[in-house]
């Protein structure tokens, strides 16, 4: 089976600022990827260039199958990045929300229900504005629009911030579960000792490059 | 999912975004009635016919003020938490998106004209000279608030990841607006009776403003992904 994630030397940048400095990586199909490394080394910029998000500059990379070179835009539709941010409408419930994501893939109201239940803000929660919850609330949510959107990709960059210890818990079952469903997951993460127990491999970036494989 | 399918999302999203936030009713609105009186205060009808005559560009003036408050508003609520992201890596097509921004901009622009042309009629002695005129000033009020939304939306789109983009905006977007204004202001005074402007003449400039609300809408859909991309 072909590799979900085939980067080869690749080069990006943010403005003028070398984002990536030639990063290799491959990533295979149900895999949980741990990305680690020191602040600036080029993780949120990797999990960037894989959404689609960040243009390649130079070098091959190939995600889902398409070429990111050819044309970024259409990798899209295949993964769920959650960022720093959380990608949500303060005035809009929680209901609202993960429905409106939900709409992008067309995803049921059975769907739209279940993913709130799994990550704990169905019921009374799911009818309150984003805008009134707490930071691990949000978070929450923020991720039962990911659940909801059927990505065959992941991308999280410090996912666990904010949740509290269940909501961890509830983070990593709601990801092995998405893995057992066909998914891959990349994880950006500062938390070693939670991700990498969930990961599968580990690898280092440091200075924009995928400088090797972690133990 | 289609075009128009998005567009039907994001401007239902946008408007119960609003109608939850009131930032129209609680903040543009009580701006551009606060213009509209300033304007008043300025021009003294009681020693001259010339507020009756300017009533309907104040009018336009208004709105195009009030719109740029307005599109602030409609992109920060993408920008703050991260949302336009998000939209991309959905996969939403951006000619949904202009569409669907550009839907809900104006109908918070009709609203918001129907409150300026009635603060005008009180404030400025105007009158709309009969059923005619008002349909006159029915589409006129359509067209060019359709065309001021899509000229919003585009270089809203433009500015929002721009530093500095709240002074940004005004300096970008204004310029451009000036063909709306003065189309629209044509035909009100046409509706309004002042200006020495027939309702011929009026149905004339509404046909221009509906050309470049045309244009607007067109190209700001064919351009919206490239802007959010850069």
């Amino acid at each position: 089976m072909a590799d979900v994630v085939d980067l080869l030397d690749v080069v990006a940048v943010i403005g003028s600022f070398p984002a990536l400095a030639g990063a290799t990586l491959r990533v295979e199909p149900g895999e949980i990827v741990l990305l680690r490394g020191p602040n600036g080394a080029g993780k949120t910029s990797l999990l960037r260039l894989c959404a689609g998000l960040l243009p390649v500059v130079r070098g091959s990379a190939t995600v889902c199958g398409v070429d990111l070179t050819v044309d970024r835009r259409a990798v899209r539709r295949r993964v769920g990045l959650l960022g720093h941010a959380n990608g949500l409408y303060a005035d809009l419930t929680v209901a609202e929300n993960v429905a409106f994501w939900g709409a992008t893939v067309g995803a049921t109201r059975d769907e739209v229900d279940a993913a709130l239940v799994r990550l704990g803000v169905g019921g009374r929660l799911a009818g309150v504005p984003v805008g009134r919850l707490s930071a691990g609330q949000r978070r929450r949510t923020a991720l039962a629009c990911l659940v909801v959107r059927r990505a065959t990709l992941w991308l999280l960059d410090e996912p666990h911030a904010g949740l509290d210890a269940a909501g961890r818990d509830e983070l990593d079952a709601t990801l092995r579960q998405a893995v057992q469903a066909g998914a891959t997951v990349l994880i950006a993460s500062h938390e070693l000792e939670r991700a990498a127990g969930l990961a599968t491999r580990t690898v280092e970036v440091v200075g924009g490059q995928v400088v090797g494989v972690a133990p | 999912m289609s075009v128009w399918a998005v567009a039907r999302r994001i401007a239902a999203k946008d408007l119960r975004i609003e109608a939850r936030s009131r930032v129209l009713v609680n903040q543009v609105l009580p701006f551009s009635g606060v213009v509209m009186v300033l304007f008043a205060f300025a021009l003294d009808k009681a020693s001259s016919d010339i507020p009756r005559q300017v009533a309907p560009g104040l009018v336009w003036l208004a709105t195009v003020f009030s719109l740029l408050v307005m599109i602030q508003r409609v992109f920060a609520v993408e920008r703050d938490d991260g949302a336009l992201d998000a939209l991309r890596v959905a996969g939403v097509t951006p000619a949904g998106l202009f569409l669907g921004k550009t839907i809900g901009l104006a109908v918070q622009l009709l609203a918001l004209d129907l409150v300026l042309v009635v603060l005008a009629v009180i404030l400025f002695d105007t009158a709309v000279a009969g059923l005619a005129a008002a349909g006159l000033l029915a589409v006129t009020v359509v067209v060019a608030g359709t065309a001021l939304a899509g000229v919003g939306t585009l270089y809203g789109g433009l500015a929002a990841g721009a530093k500095g983009r709240d002074t940004l905006l005004p300096l970008l977007m204004l310029p451009v607006v000036v063909p709306v204004l003065i189309g629209a202001t044509r035909s009100t005074e046409a509706a309004f009776g002042t200006g020495g402007i027939g309702m011929t003449e009026g149905w004339a400039w509404v046909a221009l403003v509906g050309a470049f609300a045309a244009l607007a809408v067109g190209g700001g859909a064919l351009a919206f992904g490239a802007l959010l991309e850069e």
